[in-house]
């Protein structure tokens, strides 16, 4: 065997990030040193990437059944049963450091990893979404970041032809030295034709399609050793590019060979390459897998087995075909102008063995490496609770002022920047385009559609990780149910600091167990997800940051509601309780500089309650339009509701009993703000519900009256709303 | 033999991103700037040993495919 | 009617297109692929959207010189009708099948939006469903949709009456606002001069179906076309 033991020790070990421990797990598992490429493989499998060694312990609690899910976490994204035989097939995944280092082509080749695993299942792709989180504005990096980002994601998205429909861009601070890149990716299969990665049939061809292997992407940590010489730095780019072109055609001949029986198990080659898409194929069947790397397509010549193993190429696919389907698999890829190789076979030893040069690169017993991976149960701390806000406290303030400021701040200001830049229409089903609640897809071309979303309330799950768990969650299902969808299941994203610092370990911890608690009660559960942690430069963390990826299903998409009003003389009700809770709101940090306070309190069965009630309004033809409350209170809603609308509205005065401030800017939970042309009926309704409800105004005119004559234009608004960001994107 | 083939838009032709190029470089102080062309370098490694055919056949490719008369011209260097 | 509809490697916006013919002929549109160099017969041929062959030497080069495209050429020839929409539009004038070229957006951005065009003529078998003057509302994604061409091109273009739309504001209004690309003269679409071959920017394949958020200003377009060819 090549350079068995050569050069490998420890210390080498530690710097492609294996701890002693985890290295002489690995030597005892072979019963030998490792040699380079074993090591390597080692490395990556054991990777907090591609184990999960920090966070598995904890996702396990997550609720990942129900009668509509068919696949649950651990394939390449979850599927989710959408009747008639149809089936959704959802991810989201994080591509975070890479965007950072080269934005457009990191914030591209996540769009590309993520439509890979959902194809790879057998699914079309028929949407995508970004949750997007950058600096402050005021940072020197952010606007380059921002527009490298944004041009990266069309860029791949439009070239494939996969329309963007959705998604958040938010900024912060805290993200100065860590964006989030988070990419989802929502398909359409046929549910009895799912396509897993599990390898099957000794003997059956490992066949290798797609982009031909290059040397990027290869873990920088090994630059250092001695092993590749001093020129190593030069030969090995660690910025992965994408090829949209390629992927398309991926997308086109694997669906083209899934409508036959060639297939037997297939998986992307995405994080640690082909080692992770081997290993997982073989693993997941008990089986072993040899293969032939001087078969692999390389794109340079004179690639070590090290390198062709750990290579992140993109647009690559692994396969293992059923006796006899080569010949067909051939014709397909040729038309389709892709490489396609055999590079290997599936065996009854459950090893992983690879070849090269004649001789053997590599031999590991794929069992122990998938089994035997280290899993921690790290220490965490508890987030302390912070002190309640007292809105009585708080100067008054002209709400009309304090709305102005709102609307134009960076995470309220309009993202039409950002999503024009993307394709929403190819593919020719996009019923709701992005900027409301969620965006409506057309499933095939009948009347079934997808509500989708994603959220996130990042300042709440700092300020109180369980409560911002479950405020994700409950916004998440909130959204679907506003544009009248029943929400299915969801995808998680969960962006984390340093697992090894128990006090990010418990945001970590106590975001799980609030998302547990949301999950369960409103029965949606996670049926796929990814995790990012070590989201921290210098010790400053992101804030945590659980980005929630909901899909619902609208049985006819002719009931689907929006946010903008609909006509004068109807009128706006709010549906659920106003406390006026400011801890930790917009408006404490927009307007009064501060970002303390506990977040609001989730009470799921109100939640529930109040969103089971909204959707049969809707579902019943009562509703002209619906949009939840979230960030930045009533008021911020009833704004958005009238710039979508293009139409004002005269407001009803606030309670006596509270604040003002708190009444417009409060942040409760469980809220809706539904438009009716029947108030009565709908009072009526939800009071027998014993649903809290209350008129707030009555649709018309063209500005927004507050009582007391306080108008403002909705032109007025509508310009702060959706000068901030091009504005900002303008300066030099 | 080596072709490199250097492909620009014509002079009068609108060129955006020369501007853009442009703008950024003044507002990072570079001063004495007139005007920014953007173009792109075709670089072919041809099996021709001869200079003269070599140059007619990448003539050929340039006037087929690689620039497009409407908007852009071409220059070949062959070594 | 009978359609065709050409599939190059990376046209993505085949199956809207299909969608809408089905909707104005009643019946599945044929999809002929790039290599391919037979074309049945057929009353129109439409290129569709996306990026061929990844648009990576110019948008629509390589489309243009691809086997099928030979034949295209000789049916526009011929008399048949072409439709090309924003890459197929790219596709016919790297194809020379229509003057101009197609640059880079002056904001340098891909962009997708809903835009407002001013139907220029209807007499022409593309656009008799509208009336002249017309302004309709579709969507416009593409990021090389900026038309150009010497003046001598844009001359003849005006005097023969060969632009077909140009980009307007909801009034149908021509002004700079609204020239969504920076297109010379605001022209989104072009005739060539037997105004037998269209190509257009904009998706008016898009805006066919009521249920779907674009309107359905773009149905006329493909009615007329019924209308005339049938």
């Amino acid at each position: 065997m090549n350079n068995t033991g050569t050069n490998v020790t420890p210390a080498l070990a530690a710097e492609m990030g294996l701890t002693a421990d985890e290295f002489a797990r690995a030597e005892a598992i072979l019963g030998r040193t490792p040699n380079l490429t074993e090591l390597g493989i080692f490395s990556a499998m054991w990777s907090e990437h591609c184990s999960y060694k920090s966070s598995k312990v904890w996702l396990k609690t997550l609720p990942t059944t129900g009668p509509q899910v068919i696949c649950g976490p651990g394939e390449n994204a979850g599927v989710v049963d959408i009747g008639d035989g149809d089936a959704v097939v959802f991810k989201i995944e994080s591509h975070n450091h890479p965007s950072f280092i080269e934005p457009y082509q990191g914030a591209a080749t996540g769009v590309g990893g993520i439509l890979r695993d959902v194809f790879t299942m057998g699914a079309r792709p028929i949407a995508i979404l970004d949750a997007l989180r950058f600096g402050s504005p005021d940072h020197p990096k952010t606007r380059h970041l921002v527009a490298g980002v944004v041009a990266g994601i069309g860029g791949y998205g439009n070239c494939v032809g996969v329309p963007t429909v959705g998604g958040e861009c938010q900024f912060h601070p805290a993200y100065n030295g860590n964006i989030l890149v988070n990419a989802m990716c929502v398909g359409l299969a046929r549910a009895d034709r799912i396509f897993y990665s599990a390898a099957a049939g000794p003997g059956n061809l490992v066949i290798y399609v797609g982009a031909k292997t290059g040397r990027d992407g290869i873990h920088g940590a090994t630059m250092a050793s001695a092993e590749f010489g001093a020129d190593a730095d030069a030969k090995r780019p660690t910025v992965q590019v994408g090829d949209p072109f390629t992927e398309k055609l991926l997308i086109e001949a694997c669906l083209e060979l899934m409508q036959g029986n060639a297939i037997v198990a297939i998986q992307d080659m995405g994080a640690a390459g082909l080692t992770s898409s081997a290993v997982e194929m073989a693993g997941k069947g008990g089986l072993g897998i040899e293969l032939d790397l001087d078969r692999v397509p390389v794109r340079e010549a004179g690639m070590s087995a090290y390198e062709i193993m750990l290579s992140e190429s993109q647009e690559r696919m692994l396969m293992i075909l059923a006796p006899g389907s080569a010949a067909e698999a051939r014709r397909v890829f040729d038309k389709w102008e892709l490489d396609f190789a055999v590079i290997g076979r599936v065996t009854e030893t459950g090893r992983l063995v690879l070849h090269m040069r004649g001789a053997v690169a590599a031999d590991i017993p794929v069992g122990p490496l998938v089994g035997e991976a280290p899993l921690y149960q790290r220490p965490w701390r508890p987030t302390p609770p912070q002190p309640d806000i007292d809105a009585a406290t708080l100067p008054a303030r002209d709400p009309r002022d304090c709305l102005s400021k709102l609307i134009a701040c960076p995470d309220l200001a309009s993202k039409r920047w950002v999503w024009q830049q993307y394709d929403q229409l190819v593919l020719g089903n996009t019923v709701q385009r992005p900027g409301g609640d969620a965006a409506v897809v057309r499933v095939g071309d009948g009347l079934k559609a997808l509500a989708l979303c994603t959220d996130s309330t990042p300042r709440y799950c700092r300020a109180d990780p369980e409560r911002g768990g479950a405020q994700a969650v409950a916004e998440s299902w909130r959204n679907l149910t506003a544009v009248g969808a029943t929400p299915l299941a969801l995808t998680d994203n969960m962006n984390f600091g340093n697992p090894e610092r128990p006090e990010i370990m418990g945001q970590f911890v106590g975001a799980i167990a609030g998302m547990r608690a949301a999950c369960t009660a409103l029965d949606y559960p996670v049926v796929s997800g990814n995790v990012s942690l070590y989201n921290e430069t210098s010790g400053d963390g992101i804030l945590p940051t659980p980005v929630i990826g909901g899909v619902g299903l609208l049985a006819d998409l002719r009931r689907a509601v929006d946010l903008g009003l609909k006509r004068d003389g109807n009128a706006l009700l709010l549906i659920g309780e106003t406390i006026g809770h400011l801890g930790a709101s917009l408006y404490l940090r927009e307007i009064e500089g501060r970002e303390t306070g506990p977040p609001p309190a989730v009470d799921l069965a109100a939640e529930r309650r109040h969103g089971d009630f909204v959707r049969a309004r809707i579902a019943e033809g009562d509703v002209a339009a619906c949009h939840d409350v979230a960030d930045g209170g009533l008021l911020v809603a009833v704004a958005e509701m009238a710039m979508a609308g293009g139409r004002g509205i005269a407001l009803d005065p606030p309670p006596a009993a509270m604040p003002a401030h708190a009444w417009w800017f409060g942040e409760d939970q469980a809220r809706y703000l539904v438009e009716t042309g029947d108030p009565e009926a709908l009072i009526a309704a939800a009071r027998q519900a014993g649903i809290p409800v209350r008129r707030i105004g009555i649709v018309g005119g063209a500005a927004l009256t507050l009582p007391g004559a306080n108008a403002i234009s909705v032109a007025q608004l509508i310009s702060a709303n959706e000068g901030w960001l091009p504005g900002y994107m303008a300066q030099a | 033999m080596k072709a490199r083939i250097h492909v620009k838009l014509k002079p009068g032709v609108l060129d955006p991103q020369g501007k853009a190029i442009g703008n950024a470089l003044r507002s990072l102080g570079f001063t004495g700037i007139d005007e920014v062309r953007q173009g792109k370098l075709i670089e072919l490694d041809l099996a021709d040993t001869d200079p003269q055919s070599a140059r007619a056949r990448v003539e050929a490719m340039c006037r087929t495919l690689l620039a497009n008369p409407v908007i852009e011209d071409y220059a070949i260097e062959l070594g | 009617m009978n359609t065709a509809v050409v599939i190059f490697p990376g046209s993505n916006r085949e199956r809207d297109l299909c969608l809408a013919l089905k909707r104005a002929t009643g019946r599945d549109p044929l999809c002929v692929w790039h290599r391919d160099s037979e074309l049945p017969s057929v009353d129109l041929i439409v290129l569709p959207g996306g990026f061929a062959y990844g648009d990576y030497l110019r948008c629509g080069a390589m489309a243009a010189h691809s086997p099928i495209m030979r034949e295209v050429k000789a049916r526009a020839e011929r008399g048949t009708p072409v439709l090309g929409i924003c890459n197929g539009f790219q596709v016919l004038t790297e194809a020379g099948l229509l003057p101009g070229a197609l640059l880079t957006n002056r904001t340098l951005n891909f962009i997708c939006r809903d835009v407002h065009l001013r139907v220029e003529t209807n007499q022409t078998i593309f656009t008799c469903g509208y009336a002249a003057g017309q302004t309709i509302r579709v969507p416009v994604a593409h990021h090389d949709g900026n038309y150009t061409a010497d003046e001598a091109t844009l001359d003849e273009l005006e005097d023969r009456g060969l632009v077909a739309f140009r980009y307007c504001n909801a009034a149908g209004e021509i002004d700079d606002d609204a020239n969504v690309n920076g297109s010379a003269h605001a022209i989104a679409g072009i005739f060539n001069r037997g105004r037998t071959v269209l190509g257009l920017m904009p998706h008016p394949e898009d805006a066919t179906d009521p249920l779907m958020g674009c309107g359905t200003d773009g149905s006329a377009l493909f009615a007329g076309l019924v209308g005339a060819l049938q």
